[in-house]
């Protein structure tokens, strides 16, 4: 397994006004594994993703990508670096098919005329190293297809793009059984396939059915990333919801800790 | 039920279409509640039927047939502009003055200014633009409703066409083709060239893409789907230009009249233009996707305000060119030019050829469907066969085929709905 990290961030420090929201965070994600990224409502994943993928701007820190340190200021840039995200709400377009919405915005084109044979076609391979095998057809539109069939698609559509590092913010949120088994599996592919893969998800089963890697985030503090054959579900959860679990996780709370509570308190 | 499975691309296994594949997947679309411009064509049968069985010897006359092209230009061109406005899910009320503004510019040029013809052509197109374009950034960058920005701008043209005309005052426009455009007829060796050529054209577009994407290995539609579809079209065109070549003026003495109106490769030409646009560009993919989820389209890197704006542009654009065929149609330009029921029309054909109010579903080919519809309707009031009822009566009968019209687009979405 590859020593050296894809994506590395250390010491990231993110406030809304008053309000930091992510103190000193760090984490590396490995080519080639999944790392879930765990913590309670309110922790600060979907900031620290934010920040990743460049719609906030970071106040402080490093991020070190593929060896150079990079600075990411719109989500044009993560992507250009190979950086793409899967968001819950999925942003696909009901009206447009599955081909047109894997390449929204970065349509293949000969002269002014798109190239829907050469979309078609590269479309019909991304999905087939995915192992997705079967689909009705791939001019079906979005709107007929199935909550693990559009997460299928939203997924594709981020690594088209020969992407290195994809970001997946709960995934499996809104699906079945069967489904939620059908995307975790494709998760381990795209790991299997050489990327580093971000999982976020708030269920323990699913972390530890696909993950290499778990960070749980505390209150904004990275509480500890750990290999998740060297941890137990309890002692995860622990993490999760007091930020420290045996000598695991931050260090002991001191009395002064909970002057910070108060917005605004001298730090 | 047995499918055969074919690898495409990559090989993901797809359902291999069929001729009866491709049937009962349009099946199942229209019982799903995704109707398109099926309530459309169907109307129209019904309304020919009924109002042609009862008048016959006038409603199947080839001269009524050609007076409907004439009848449906102004309307329809407004209303394949409206349909890239739809498409995003806005509205545009003020097309139907903005069309008798445009008009209105263009016939002031000709005859009192005494500029020619194509400067004053241009002048009213540039006109409409200009409008088009101070109406998509109110929208897009102000950010007011369409709905607001275009009822104040209906208001704010017909306040600037009475201007222009002076009070109650109707410009002639003099002879020329500008004034063809919209009642001359084509010689019939042009009309049969044209149509002749424009089923070659279509041809010969769908077996190269058949033959491109079985070159590829990528899934096709069957032959026989395609030969259906170049036959049909073959047999409307073909069938039209005889029924149009034919002799229609009463007295042959005093002049003949008969071959295509100029008015229909008018329509089919912007018909090829704006469906190409929609279909085959990214400018077109990009519409749809804003109009489908603009926070997905944002997302992906597309301009959405730009697009929005750019659709204002088109459409006005749009009803600047309808303007000239109303304009044209009428000979004069006068305080209600592109007013009474004209943008009410135009709207309705849009909706009643299938487009969606709500954004993201509608076709250019929409306007064309629904612009007949809207003319027969029209043809039928104007006398043919309400001759004889008061206009309260008749604006009643048009209000109730409306009505029905809507009412079926209504009733199949809540059903595609439900199937969901």
């Amino acid at each position: 397994m590859a020593a050296t990290p894809l994506l590395e961030l250390s010491g990231i420090n993110k406030s809304f006004g008053p309000v930091q929201v992510l103190h000193d965070v760090e984490l590396s994600v490995y080519p080639g594994e999944v790392t879930a990224l765990v913590g309670d409502n309110g922790a600060g994943k979907s900031t620290l993703v934010k920040c990743i993928s460049g719609i906030y701007p970071i106040d402080s820190g490093t991020v070190t990508f593929d060896g150079k340190q990079v600075s990411v200021h719109s989500p044009r840039d993560a992507s250009e670096l190979g950086i793409e995200v899967v968001y819950q709400d999925l942003a696909l377009c009901d009206n447009l098919d599955i081909v047109q919405n894997m390449f929204l915005g970065r349509e293949k084109k000969r002269g002014i005329v798109l190239d829907e044979p050469t979309m078609e076609q590269l479309a019909g391979e991304t999905l087939a190293s995915l192992s997705v095998k079967t689909v009705k057809s791939l001019r079906q539109l979005v709107a007929s297809l199935s909550g693990g069939q559009r997460q299928t698609v939203a997924i594709a559509k981020a690594v088209l793009w020969n992407s290195k590092v994809v970001i997946l913010d709960e995934p499996t949120a809104a699906l079945g059984v069967a489904q939620t088994a059908q995307v975790l599996e494709l998760v381990r592919r795209l790991a299997d396939n050489g990327l580093g893969v971000v999982l976020i998800s708030h269920n323990m089963n699913d972390v530890f059915a696909v993950s290499d890697r778990i960070a749980a985030l505390y209150l904004g503090r990275m509480a500890a990333q750990v290999k998740a054959s060297d941890v137990t579900h309890a002692q995860v959860v622990e993490l999760i919801t007091g930020g420290r679990s045996g000598n695991l996780g931050l260090p002991p709370e001191k009395p002064t800790d909970f002057v910070e509570i108060t917005p605004g308190a001298a730090q | 039920m047995t499918t055969t499975t074919l690898e495409t691309a990559g090989g993901v296994k797809v359902v291999k279409p069929t001729v009866a594949s491709h049937i009962r997947d349009y099946w199942g679309r229209v019982r799903g509640g995704d109707l398109g411009s099926l309530p459309a064509v169907l109307g129209l049968v019904v309304l020919v039927l009924i109002f042609g069985t009862a008048r016959s010897e006038t409603f199947f006359s080839a001269g009524n047939f050609a007076n409907l092209f004439n009848q449906a230009a102004g309307v329809t061109m407004i209303a394949m502009g409206l349909i890239f406005i739809l498409l995003l899910g806005e509205i545009d009320l003020s097309a139907g003055f903005g069309a008798g503004v445009c008009g209105a510019v263009m016939a002031i040029l000709l005859t009192e200014k005494g500029y020619s013809q194509p400067v004053s052509l241009a002048a009213a197109l540039v006109t409409g633009m200009v409008m088009g374009t101070v109406l998509g950034l109110l929208v897009a960058k102000v950010g007011i409703p369409s709905f607001v920005v275009t009822l104040a701008a209906f208001l704010a043209f017909q306040g600037v066409l009475l201007n222009l005309l002076g009070e109650g005052k109707n410009i002639s426009i003099p002879d020329g083709w500008i004034k063809s455009l919209n009642k001359d007829s084509l010689s019939v060796t042009w009309s049969w060239t044209l149509a002749i050529g424009a089923v070659l054209i279509f041809a010969a577009v769908q077996l190269m893409r058949y033959r491109g994407r079985a070159a590829r290995g990528l899934v096709t539609d069957p032959m026989g789907i395609i030969l259906l579809r170049i036959a049909g079209l073959a047999a409307l065109l073909l069938t039209a230009t005889a029924i149009l070549t034919q002799e229609r003026a009463i007295n042959t003495a005093i002049a003949s009249l008969k071959g295509v109106p100029i008015a229909a490769p008018v329509i089919g030409g912007f018909l090829v233009l704006w469906t190409f646009v929609l279909g085959r560009t990214t400018y077109g993919r990009h519409v749809y996707a804003v109009g489908g989820n603009a926070e997905a389209a944002r997302r992906a890197g597309i301009p959405v305000d730009r697009i929005r704006i750019s659709v204002f542009v088109i459409g006005s654009f749009m009803a600047a060119v309808g303007g000239v065929m109303l304009v044209s149609r009428a000979g004069s330009v006068d305080p209600n030019t592109g007013g009474s029921t004209i943008l009410l029309s135009a709207v309705g054909a849009a909706v009643i050829g299938g487009t969606s109010l709500f954004g993201g579903k509608g076709k250019v080919i929409h306007a064309v469907i629904g612009g007949a519809v809207i003319a027969v309707i029209a043809v039928i009031d104007n006398g043919m066969f309400l001759m004889d009822f008061s206009s309260g009566i008749r604006y009643m009968f048009t209000g109730v085929i409306l009505l029905i019209a809507a009412g079926v687009d209504a009733l199949a979405r809540r059903r595609s709905a439900a199937s969901r």
